[in-house]
């Protein structure tokens, strides 16, 4: 489904990712591991089509073509779907209407009517009682005045109403009480299915507990450092990720690319 | 007056209209409106037209409508001007108590008054002054600050008619006042002066909506003043919509005065016009006054929209609240000057004040200048002012979830009018200002889908 292969990535001259290769194949749920500032945040905005970031070198094929071509919306309706690390307050624009919004885009796409009023508004009400969302947040504002765990479950929301192929959370887990991480874990695996990747970024291995990922890749300074099964997010726990910096650091070590 | 010329001349030309004027009109009006009138044509004379010199006028050039010979209107032509019910249907909104105005001049025919509570007074001022002077009088020319205001000093010159409304003590009028001001087209443009009163008694409760528009396409000049006594706790939902032609001139002045515990809110819309210049002053002028100016501007091309706001705290324990935001694409330009003057002795005062404005192109311009003027030592005075364009944050989640850029960009922008245009009560003014946002954006259906 997503082929990565040597991306190159900077920003204002800056290179962030270092060569990434990763392939994601329908069905699975990857995860990427990585302190603070090793580009794993850079590398789900890339994929979204976030246009600050240049992209210098390699490929990123979606579905057999040319990810890095397409712009951000045609992508969204391709079936790419990221959570945001920090959604973005929207006054105005009620949730509900955004969220239908972004759904008949969606569906006009694919060549589908407009949905029907009676017929989204019971997709939602089923939708949010997975997210164990409070009815009034679909009235209110997108985002505005939520709380951060608020932010994220709507994230996780809007992800369930508009049903995507390929989802990215980036950093969803961040600052979220084991309550709301119950939560963004449940909206994921109900969602898990075999036409269906997930590609979850996180700094900590908590959310790991609860989605249990086929495979788990270490980034460390815009490179992936190492790549295994579920028991390497253990191990991280374990060692930290000092271990593996020291990994980075040298410079015979290359990311291995992974097959998978 | 038929010349085109420099501003000397236009001066002098005015002067000489006036004179032809008073003795025409002098003999009809009371004494009392006679010597406003003097005054007026006085100050005029003496102040002249602005010039970008002038602190005041440093970024408002008047000089397209200081080189117009415009053709003063004169009552009593809307049939020939062809300002039928049919012709006003676009602007009129259903079931309001309504009074229409055609070149300043109240025309009773086109009006359409529903059931008053008793004694309320609602018309022309023409007609008030000869039937309730006593209701009139005491308040005309006495709020506004017309002394260092030119057009304002214009306006009290050639005072004639405009909007009277009086509602007396614990009276509350539910339904709104919609005082709509057409102007019309010609050949040799018009400049037409409405002068408006509104008088509101102690603990009453009114909602006016002032609109000014254009019948047709062209230019034409409105110099208005409208003067509001707000008498102690009374409560008043005031809305200016302006719409008017994109050739259009538009200076107005609208000056309240607040006694104690009196409530205002008052909403300052403008969309239409080539150069307009809102002059909005309060004076806080009991304990517990409670007054709210918002405004919002949506302009492009060449428009230009300029806000001056004064709001002048008085006495202690008052709230003023200032919100105006502005839309602006291509080449328009906008100033908004916020001035708070805090009186000696006015304790308690919380002011707040701000102005925000967006940038669609990179040729909008916006000049904004606080001025705070504090002579109390304990109060609360607070400004901000903002000037960008979209949020790219924003843009990029909308289209990451999948809507176009342009359709993204159209929903941001209409979220940011919206605070203001959720605040407006009456339901057809509200609609009507979202709907011309709609048909203004971009990609303006999905917005519509979208709010």
């Amino acid at each position: 489904m997503l082929v990565i292969k040597g991306l190159k990535v900077g920003v204002e001259g800056q290179e962030i990712l270092k060569g990434i290769d990763l392939e994601v194949s329908a069905g699975e749920v990857h995860a990427i591991m990585g302190p603070n500032g090793s580009g794993k945040s850079t590398l789900a905005q890339v994929l979204a089509g976030r246009e600050e970031y240049e992209v210098t070198e390699g490929t990123v094929e979606y579905q057999g073509e040319d990810l890095l071509e397409v712009e951000p919306e045609e992508r969204a309706r391709e079936g790419i779907f990221m959570a945001f690390q920090y959604p973005v307050e929207i006054p105005g624009v009620s949730n509900t209407y955004f969220l239908k919004a972004a759904l008949n885009a969606i569906r006009e796409h694919r060549g589908e009517p407009e949905v029907d009023a009676m017929e989204f508004l019971q997709l939602v009400r089923e939708k949010m009682k997975l997210v164990k969302m409070d009815e009034s947040l679909l009235n209110r504002p997108v985002n505005e005045g939520f709380s951060g765990g608020e932010k994220k479950r709507n994230e996780i929301f809007h992800m369930a109403v508009l049903e995507p192929t390929l989802a990215i959370l980036d950093e969803t887990d961040s600052g979220l009480d084991i309550d709301a991480l119950k939560v963004v874990a449940d909206g994921v695996n109900t969602l898990r299915q075999s036409d269906r990747a997930f590609l979850i970024i996180t700094h900590y291995q908590r959310l790991l507990n609860y989605i249990v990922p086929d495979y788990v890749h270490v980034m460390v300074d815009g490179r992936i450092v190492r790549s295994g099964g579920k028991e390497l997010a253990l191990e991280l726990e374990e060692k930290g990720y000092t271990a593996f910096e020291a990994e980075a650091g040298s410079p015979s070590q290359t990311a291995e690319p992974v097959t998978v | 007056m038929t010349t085109v010329a420099d501003t000397q001349d236009t001066r002098t030309a005015w002067l000489a209209d006036f004179e032809r004027f008073a003795r025409q009109a002098d003999g009809e009006a009371p004494a009392s409106v006679v010597e406003l009138r003097r005054r007026g044509i006085q100050r005029f004379e003496a102040l002249g037209f602005p010039t970008l010199q002038q602190e005041e006028w440093r970024f408002t050039n008047v000089a397209p409508i200081v080189r117009t010979a415009f053709r003063r209107a004169e009552p009593g032509s809307h049939e020939a001007d062809g300002v039928t019910p049919a012709a006003l249907e676009p602007f009129l909104y259903p079931d309001l108590h309504r009074l229409v105005f055609v070149d300043g001049f109240f025309v009773p025919a086109l009006s359409d008054l529903h059931e008053l509570p008793e004694g309320v007074l609602a018309g022309g001022l023409a007609q008030a002054l000869e039937a309730h002077p006593e209701r009139v009088e005491p308040f005309l020319g006495e709020i506004a600050r017309t002394e260092e205001h030119p057009f304002a000093a214009l306006n009290t010159a050639f005072l004639q008619d405009g909007a009277f409304l009086s509602i007396p003590r614990n009276t509350v009028v539910e339904t709104p006042f919609h005082l709509v001001f057409v102007s019309t087209v010609h050949d040799q443009p018009r400049a037409s002066m409405p002068r408006n009163l509104f008088v509101l008694g102690e603990n009453s409760q009114s909602l006016v909506v002032e609109s000014y528009v254009t019948l047709g396409t062209g230019g034409h000049f409105t110099c208005s003043v409208t003067e509001v006594e707000a008498g102690p706790a009374a409560v008043i939902d005031h809305y200016r919509v302006q719409q008017e032609s994109r050739e259009a001139f538009h200076m107005a002045m609208f000056q309240i005065h607040q006694e104690r515990d009196a409530n205002v809110r008052s909403h300052t819309v403008t969309i239409g016009g080539a150069i307009v210049r809102n002059d909005t002053g309060v004076v806080l002028d009991g304990e517990g006054g409670d007054c709210t100016l918002n405004g919002l501007y949506v302009i492009n091309g060449t428009q230009m929209v300029d806000n001056h706001m004064r709001v002048e705290h008085a006495k202690p324990h008052c709230d003023s609240y200032e919100l105006f935001k502005g839309i602006l694409d291509q080449k328009a330009r906008a100033v908004f000057n916020g001035r708070i003057y805090v009186h000696p002795g006015a304790q308690k005062t919380d002011a707040k004040q701000s102005s925000r404005n967006l940038l669609l192109s990179s040729d909008a311009l916006v000049n904004s200048n606080p001025q705070l003027e504090i002579f109390a030592d304990d109060v609360k005075c607070t400004h901000g002012s903002t000037v960008g364009q979209l949020d790219r944050d924003a843009v990029f989640y909308l289209r990451s979830r999948g809507i176009a850029e342009r359709a993204a960009q159209s929903i941001l922008t209409y979220a940011f009018a919206s605070d203001i245009i959720e605040r407006i009560k009456v339901d057809p003014v509200r609609e009507e200002l979202a709907e011309f946002l709609f048909t203004r954006l971009p990609e303006g259906e999905v917005v519509r889908q979208a709010v």
